[in-house]
């Protein structure tokens, strides 16, 4: 009874750890909403929101079957194909079940808190991962760990609504139900992993790591000599149930049967059956036989291998599509050391510590874990993206470090008992227990100190409204963005067509409800290089590309007024580059640089690059402005110069609306003119006499 | 050689009729069933074309994974691999077989298009 007793004490000890650990993190995610509004942030999450959106006033098959013409105009967008719809069905679904139960909430408030709510659900999850890998009180620690651990954080702030909130959530609960498949060897187990895999492939691009990483286990353990049935149970229901569940997905298609990256799992799957066949066999003939069979299967393998090279080479089936990950961004930038400690702090240095744990006491479970360990390891080290990946892993097996150094230096109690003659050289003395104990308390204070300190200053940043502070900490909100955005979305025609660079394309069409020419999806390059062309370009061929795309506003985000370093002018470069790939004869990105080499927006810039339209947009009506007393009107606060071309006249724009900082800029395309004006002089005419036939005025003479 | 295989393949079915208890003897029988049938498809797919891939896919898929889940239950319910699953009984087995049919067939009931 006592041990009983004992269960419900620390059962319940463990359910209010958890609750505490969800409700750590749910609040810690919440900087942005307090500080501006409950809005959707970023560039993304905008296109995620709109699909969802859209899921919840026309249903789910309107959903599947969508085909967005009011992006990437005029070729339109086949949504249904083109994303992972697990997140929109998640929160669709959350949001129908709560507006059956009458509470009324809207689905964009669905949309910003389901990253905190799902953030809870992974501190569960990786609670059960670790106490399936180590014990309860690392499981506790793991949970509270991942709750506030700013690389978790980045990607699940409120308003950040993006695949990877719910991903990392099915991935943990993934992984956990391998482990359990793995250590009972049941069917039901197996199968409970086959429908976390099919939540996970629906959710995120990143279910192809589980599909590499679990047969790599498998296939590491039977290198170790430790196959046994248990695992050829839980592998080839996984696969095969796995296999058939995430081709119901329409994006993933049959790629899981084409495609390289999933050819490992089937690899193993294939080599797995021969293998517990083998087994069998063995079991049941003697040596002599088995190595006359032996002989006969290899040989046979060995020919079905041959041929099967043979018919893919032929065919060509076998092609290495190198998907990439993700389109090149600054995300893809390799890791530094700082962004290791920003994001992980103290659990990056006690990690390789319970990796060592792992490895010295090993079982099929932490051979599991020392895997995934590793390779996430690898691949954060590759791409700052990929830290997400790493940051599960990192708490696991902290809290592995952390539970064995306090089980060590705090859990004698019961050796007291022993006989007072034991000298004090035989454990521990009981002051150096205390001042270790005292120092790892005080270190997952600091960590978690500095857990919220970052989480506040670096990742609650909305990006859609920015914010300045003033020398005595007053706070300036620039809310360009929404104004002209709303402006737009109540100012214009609705079949209007916005042109803008690809980075606003999701925001345009997610505030302003406005059809786009290109967005953040970049799947087409030359229609961006289209575009691209027609802003670097000189405003009347701009003017031919505009009416062949049928553009009637143009938004350019412009920074010379307030000092915003991510406008347009920034990354005209990246335009002409772009444009310069597929139109190489009429754009050259030499033409834009001064013949020193600079880029320059003052006097001394190109005169290809003061006339082109971009740099007319941006600086239209410029000249007459003085920011400063001290500096001329005209002066651009981001490049730092006086910009060169003042007098800017347009023939074929105008312009529609400036927002309050100039951050952002509409023009209006005007239509054709009604009469061109001549490019040739008029014909002058000189009044001839007039020339009476006598004939006629003759016989009216006759007649009267 | 081709000789002391055949004889080894004739030992082996010896020792298998004699030893397997009927219980296996139908799982296995049922196992045999499900692979002539894998084959057919196969042997069709590749005479007749792959037009509408997903259905031949789902029926294929389905043969395996029919096949995998009569040998998980063949292992699990072989009072020889008792020591393996200590938690698992043959009705605890069975039930996880119908389980993963369900699931099977609910999959492969939608994919088959």
């Amino acid at each position: 009874c006592c041990g009983l007793g004992m269960w419900r004490m620390s059962s319940l000890l463990s359910f209010s750890i958890l609750f505490l650990a969800c409700l750590a993190g749910f609040s810690s995610r919440l900087f942005a909403v307090i500080r501006f509004e409950s809005i959707i942030h970023e560039f993304d999450p905008w296109f995620n929101y709109r699909s969802t959106h859209h899921l919840t006033t026309n249903g789910f098959y309107e959903f599947l079957n969508w085909f967005d013409e009011r992006a990437w105009y005029p070729l339109g967008r086949i949504v249904g194909g083109t994303v992972y719809p697990g997140l929109m069905v998640t929160a669709g679904l959350i949001h129908y079940m709560l507006n059956l139960l009458h509470i009324t909430v809207h689905i964009r408030d669905v949309c910003v808190f389901l990253a905190p709510v799902f953030s809870g659900l992974t501190a569960i999850s990786t609670f059960l991962l670790t106490r399936e890998l180590w014990n309860q009180g690392a499981g506790l620690l793991a949970a509270c760990f991942i709750a506030i651990v700013p690389g978790y954080i980045s990607r699940s702030v409120a308003g950040s609504f993006d695949n990877e909130g719910i991903a990392i959530f099915a991935l943990q609960f993934t992984y956990y139900l391998w482990v359990k498949s793995v250590k009972t060897g049941s069917v039901f187990w197996a199968i409970g992993c086959c429908l976390s895999y099919f939540y996970m492939v629906s959710a995120w691009g990143g279910y192809v790591f589980i599909i590499n990483l679990i047969p790599l286990h498998v296939f590491v353990l039977m290198l170790m000599q430790r196959y046994s049935r248990r695992v050829y149970i839980a592998y080839s229901t996984f696969y095969i149930v796995g296999l058939v569940l995430s081709m119901q997905i329409p994006f993933v298609g049959f790629q899981p049967i084409r495609t390289s990256e999933h050819m490992a799992a089937a690899g193993v799957f294939a080599l797995l059956q021969a293998y517990a066949f083998l087994q069998y066999l063995k079991d049941r003939l003697t040596r002599q036989e088995f190595q006359t069979l032996f002989l006969l299967g290899v040989s046979l393998a060995a020919g079905v291998v041959f041929l099967t090279v043979i018919y893919l080479t032929y065919t060509g089936l076998y092609a290495k599509i190198h998907i990439p990950i993700i389109a090149s961004v600054s995300e893809h930038q390799p890791t530094t050391w700082v962004s290791f400690f920003f994001d992980l702090h103290i659990l990056v240095c006690t990690f390789p510590a319970g990796l060592w744990f792992c490895i010295k006491n090993v079982n099929d479970e932490r051979v599991f874990v020392a895997l995934y360990a590793i390779s996430a390891v690898y691949f954060a080290g590759v791409m700052v993206r990929l830290m997400l990946t790493l940051t599960p892993v990192v708490c696991m097996l902290s809290a592995v470090a952390f539970s064995s150094v306090f089980e060590h230096y705090m859990g004698d109690d019961t050796k007291r008992e022993k006989p007072p003659q034991e000298k004090a050289e035989e454990g521990l003395g009981p002051n150096v227990k205390s001042i270790v104990t005292m120092l790892m308390l005080m270190l997952l204070m600091m960590f978690a100190v500095h857990c919220t300190w970052v989480t506040s200053n670096a990742y609650s940043s909305p990006s859609v409204v920015l914010a300045s502070y003033n020398h005595d900490g007053t706070r300036n909100i620039l809310d360009d963005f929404r104004e002209a955005y709303y402006w737009l979305r109540q100012n214009t025609d609705e079949h209007a067509r916005v042109m803008s660079w690809w980075d606003y394309g999701y925001q345009i069409a997610g505030m302003a409800n406005r059809t786009t020419l290109v967005d953040n999806n970049t799947w087409n390059n030359s229609h961006i290089a289209l575009v691209g062309k027609a802003m670097s370009s000189n405003e009347s061929a701009a003017y031919e590309i505009m009416r062949s795309l049928d553009v009637d506003y143009v938004l350019i985000i412009f920074g010379g007024v307030i000092g915003y370093s991510g406008d347009d002018i920034n990354k005209f470069l990246w335009m002409v580059r772009i444009a310069e790939g597929e139109h190489p004869k009429d754009i050259r990105e030499s033409d834009y640089f001064t013949p020193q080499g600079e880029f320059r927006v003052d006097k001394a810039g190109s005169p290809t690059l003061l006339n082109c339209l971009m740099y007319k947009m941006s600086y239209y009506r410029f000249g007459e402005m003085q920011l400063d007393f001290r500096t001329p009107p005209g002066f651009d606060r981001t490049r730092n110069a006086e910009i060169g071309n003042k007098d800017i006249k347009f023939k074929h724009l105008e312009e529609a609306f400036t927002s309050e900082h100039w951050l952002v800029r509409i023009y209006k395309v005007k239509s054709l003119d009604n009469r061109e004006p001549l490019d040739h002089k008029l014909r002058s005419v000189v009044p001839r006499q007039k020339y009476t036939s006598k004939k006629v005025t003759g016989l009216l003479y006759v007649c009267t | 050689m081709s000789n002391s295989v055949i004889s080894v393949i004739s030992r082996f079915l010896e020792e298998y009729t004699t030893t397997t208890p009927n219980k296996l003897k139908v799982v296995d029988a049922y196992l045999l069933y499900i692979l002539l049938t894998g084959a057919l498809q196969f042997l069709y797919c590749l005479l007749v074309g792959t037009f509408p891939f997903n259905s031949f896919l789902s029926g294929f898929i389905s043969c395996v994974g029919a096949f995998i889940l009569g040998v998980c239950l063949r292992i699990q319910i072989n009072p020889q691999n008792k020591g393996d699953f200590l938690s698992i009984s043959p009705e605890r087995a069975f039930a996880d077989f119908l389980f993963a049919h369900t699931v099977l067939h609910l999959v492969v009931m939608n994919f088959i298009g």
